[in-house]
């Protein structure tokens, strides 16, 4: 791989990484800040789609398939219903905000922040490694490992599934006033 | 150059951003979104970490991350469903009855 091939690479690297962060960073806020809740689960969509394309950057096939397929293919649809079943009202407003609220919060905001700072000045500020093949992203290789060296939590985890789909069941199909 | 520490501040503000939601909204949908998105926040690191390293099994602990959080929403929208006949609302704050 020629230096010149290489510099071009992490320069369409760059603007792809600070196209889609901007993208999803600003669908997150568009989540938190939204009114409607309809709206909050959309932009929510949109900050799933922002993550599997840097998934797919990070080389990451299998994951950003699967992040598009069950994130915003089942969980979504899953919120969206209950935003249409329960005809949820805008929030009136936030939380009251005391000063002692403002407070606390702006002393775990700091903690937070410098707890991050120490965290990233750990690791070495070195570029990603360019492989020669990605191989280790595709499904191929992640059922290599799933199906091998973690087949123990893939089995429990479908009796984790099966747990929500029969707690989910059972919680919606009660009457209240059996109880 | 795109090193690791800028996936790594992305996720961190995607997991602040989502801590911000899950504090001060009052809708129990809404402090369901942001714990799925401070979810995200951490599958990107795991996948940056994946990249950074060469190794796969970054992705595997991805993958049952999202399955934990499937189970999860399915249970917490049933929860949410039984609040809305119980109490009529979706507000956390509406939920007094364990409070001192």
């Amino acid at each position: 791989m020629g230096a010149l091939h290489a510099t071009t690479l992490y320069m369409s690297d760059a603007i792809w990484f600070y196209t889609l962060t901007t993208f999803m960073v600003g669908s997150a806020l568009g989540v938190v800040l939204a009114r409607k809740p309809i709206y909050a689960v959309l932009s929510l969509v949109a900050t799933l789609f922002g993550m599997a394309s840097l998934f797919i950057l990070l080389g990451a096939f299998f994951v950003a398939a699967i992040q598009i397929l069950v994130y915003a293919g089942a969980i979504l649809v899953l919120f969206l219903f209950v935003v249409m079943l329960l005809d949820l009202s805008d929030e009136a407003a936030p939380q009251k905000r005391t000063l002692t609220l403002r407070a606390i919060g702006f002393v775990f905001g700091a903690a937070f922040i410098s707890k991050l700072y120490f965290a990233l000045s750990f690791f070495p500020n070195s570029p990603l490694a360019i492989h020669e093949s990605m191989k280790y992203g595709t499904a191929r290789e992640i059922g290599k490992l799933l199906f091998t060296v973690y087949w123990l939590p893939f089995e429990l985890s479908s009796m984790l599934v099966l747990v929500g789909i029969i707690g989910a069941v059972v919680l919606a199909k009660r009457k209240l006033d059996e109880s | 150059m795109i090193t690791l520490n800028h996936y790594l501040i992305a996720s961190g503000l995607l997991f602040a951003i989502g801590l911000v939601g899950v504090v001060s909204r009052r809708n129990t949908l809404m402090i369901l979104l942001s714990v799925e998105l401070m979810l995200n926040a951490a599958n990107l690191s795991f996948v940056a970490f994946s990249r950074y390293l060469g190794h796969s099994t970054g992705q595997i602990f991805v993958f049952f991350i999202m399955l934990v959080a499937a189970a999860e929403v399915t249970v917490g929208l049933a929860i949410l469903i039984v609040m809305a006949r119980a109490v009529g609302k979706t507000d956390a704050d509406a939920l007094k009855s364990l409070r001192w």
